[in-house]
């Protein structure tokens, strides 16, 4: 009786059943990894020698792949949003396509593009003897084609919804392409070029199926914590679960890292 | 009070008599008494098998011939790395058999008391792998130890890593691989790829590669055996269907795929 509706648009109650059965839902894995972690010889587990080496190249490779990602990926996103050119459509939907293929798909699909026959990589090892696979830089590249997309994606949406009554301004007074670009439309679209690269370096950091069907599985060289995570369950599940945590907190950094962006948007307007 | 407690029991034991017949998928014609002794029950239903990725190609043919031969029976199979599976199955994965590639693999679920009783059913020797076509020449086990010679090999903890590294300690090869991968199948189409000079794999897995790898046979005296334990297992709800595939592959129909595909009889 002393119920009273707060807003025509709040969800009637019986909404709240299912809703709190999707949140258990998505809480109780992440709770099951912090009840198994091994919290007493953590530790210990996290600072051998293949934790370590795993942690490190996770890193290094995460870092390149987003570097490599910005350099080709940003000025992508500006010839999609930015200029008119035949198959500007298939471009742009070619860019969706490592968001939603399957990466161990994508892995074979890079083996048969970049491997020792494959399409370009029999030349590159026929030409200079460079092979991919089963390589550090082979890591890069499995790391660089999954998560290349989120940055282009963001990016060139931010250039899209932008004023472009700004840059025009800019234009009348005098100012040239380039430096249009590196001082207006640079700073208006920065904290989308920072949220999207923060979210290639998470995908990156992620990423498990098209560096192990890339890149191999070799300690050191191209096992990066996902692969350690899984090769873990094969030996020792401890090591997993251990792993599994620093992933879990990479992931929730980001998240924090990125709660201006994506978890405010929904109060602010 | 006691005549509604009668009513519902007969509404019990009807609605349950109903539901035995559905899940049979029987015909409901004559209604046997419900044996109690197990050995007595037929294989019904289906069960879900784990199985060592080398086992791929025959327990397929397994499954074809236990299913012809016990009508109402289906075979399901989840094909992994031994030490992947043992995991799965010792954190309470709906398994009913489990047959390894290792009898080490198999020991750690017998103490775990998820099985007993383990058979070994088959063995299998090591034999090296190489693309059907180009490639660096690999013609012996003392090749791999060359320079710029890749080599894939299973990851340390699945068995057919644990014989890759006894392989190459016993003769005294010093191998350093390109990469190691999680399962022997993972490995063949590396190779098959042509993405490595050479693999280590089972003597089975080149066999069922066909023309699509070439083998190198490795000597005897040179070689590793693996042996291939199974078990049923003991939180199976389908303990009598299990029991049977388990008794199935142990036959003489069963070893003969076995020995078809090129596993040696235990």
């Amino acid at each position: 009786m002393t119920r009273h509706s707060r807003s025509a648009t709040s969800p009637p109650w019986p909404v709240a059943l299912p809703a709190v059965l999707a949140l258990a839902f998505l809480a109780l894995p992440v709770m099951g990894l912090l009840v198994r972690t091994p919290w007493g010889h953590l530790v210990e587990i996290l600072t051998s020698k293949t934790s370590l080496d795993a942690l490190r190249l996770s890193l290094e490779t995460s870092l390149f792949a987003t570097v490599i990602a910005f350099l080709i990926g940003v000025p992508l996103a500006w010839m999609l949003a930015r200029s008119e050119f035949v198959g500007r459509r298939l471009a742009r939907a070619l860019v969706t396509v490592p968001l939603v293929l399957p990466p161990v798909v994508g892995g074979i699909a890079l083996l048969l593009a970049f491997g020792r026959r494959g399409l370009v990589g029999q030349y590159l090892d026929a030409c200079c003897g460079v092979t991919l696979p089963f390589t550090t830089p082979g890591v890069v590249v499995a790391e660089t084609f999954v998560a290349m997309p989120f940055l282009i994606i963001t990016v060139e949406g931010a250039l899209r919804g932008l004023d472009a009554k700004l840059e025009d301004a800019a234009a009348t007074l005098g100012a040239g392409r380039w430096t249009i670009f590196r001082r207006v439309t640079l700073p208006l679209i920065g904290p989308s070029l920072v949220a999207g690269a923060v979210l290639t370096f998470a995908r990156a950091l992620g990423e498990f199926g098209a560096t192990i069907t890339f890149a191999g599985n070799l300690p050191g060289v191209t096992q990066t914590l996902p692969l350690a995570v899984y090769v873990g369950l094969e030996g020792d599940l401890d090591q997993a679960i251990a792993l599994s945590l620093v992933l879990l907190l990479v992931s929730i950094a980001v998240l924090v890292g990125l709660r201006d962006r994506w978890l405010r948007t929904g109060s602010v307007s | 009070m006691r005549r509604s407690a009668a009513i519902l029991a007969v509404v019990a034991a009807v609605s349950l008599a109903a539901c035995s017949s559905s899940t049979g998928g029987a015909p409901t014609t004559s209604a046997p008494a419900p044996s109690s002794t197990s050995s007595s029950m037929a294989a019904s239903g289906s069960i879900t098998v784990f199985a060592a990725s080398s086992l791929k190609g025959s327990f397929a043919e397994i499954a074809t011939a236990f299913e012809a031969a016990n009508p109402g029976t289906t075979v399901t199979y989840n094909f992994g790395p031994s030490s992947g599976l043992a995991t799965q199955i010792t954190q309470g994965a709906p398994a009913d058999v489990f047959a390894a590639a290792s009898t080490k693999t198999m020991d750690t679920v017998t103490t775990a008391g998820a099985a007993s009783n383990p058979q070994v059913f088959a063995t299998n020797t090591m034999e090296i792998a190489t693309p059907a076509s180009g490639g660096a020449s690999v013609m012996s086990l003392a090749d791999l130890a060359t320079a710029g010679v890749k080599v894939a090999v299973c990851q340390k903890d699945v068995p057919c890593g644990v014989a890759a590294q006894k392989l190459f300690d016993q003769n005294k090869v010093t191998v350093t691989p390109s990469t190691e991968e999680v399962d022997v199948k993972a490995v063949l189409s590396k190779v098959e790829l042509g993405e490595v000079d050479a693999g280590i794999v089972y003597v089975t897995d080149v066999k069922a590669a066909g023309d699509k790898v070439k083998g190198i046979e490795i000597p005897a005296d040179q070689n590793v055996t693996t042996k291939y334990p199974i078990a049923p297992i003991g939180a199976s709800k389908n303990a009598a269907t299990a029991q049977a595939f388990v008794d199935f592959v142990l036959s003489p129909a069963g070893q003969s795929i076995l020995a078809g595909a090129g596993f040696a009889a235990p």
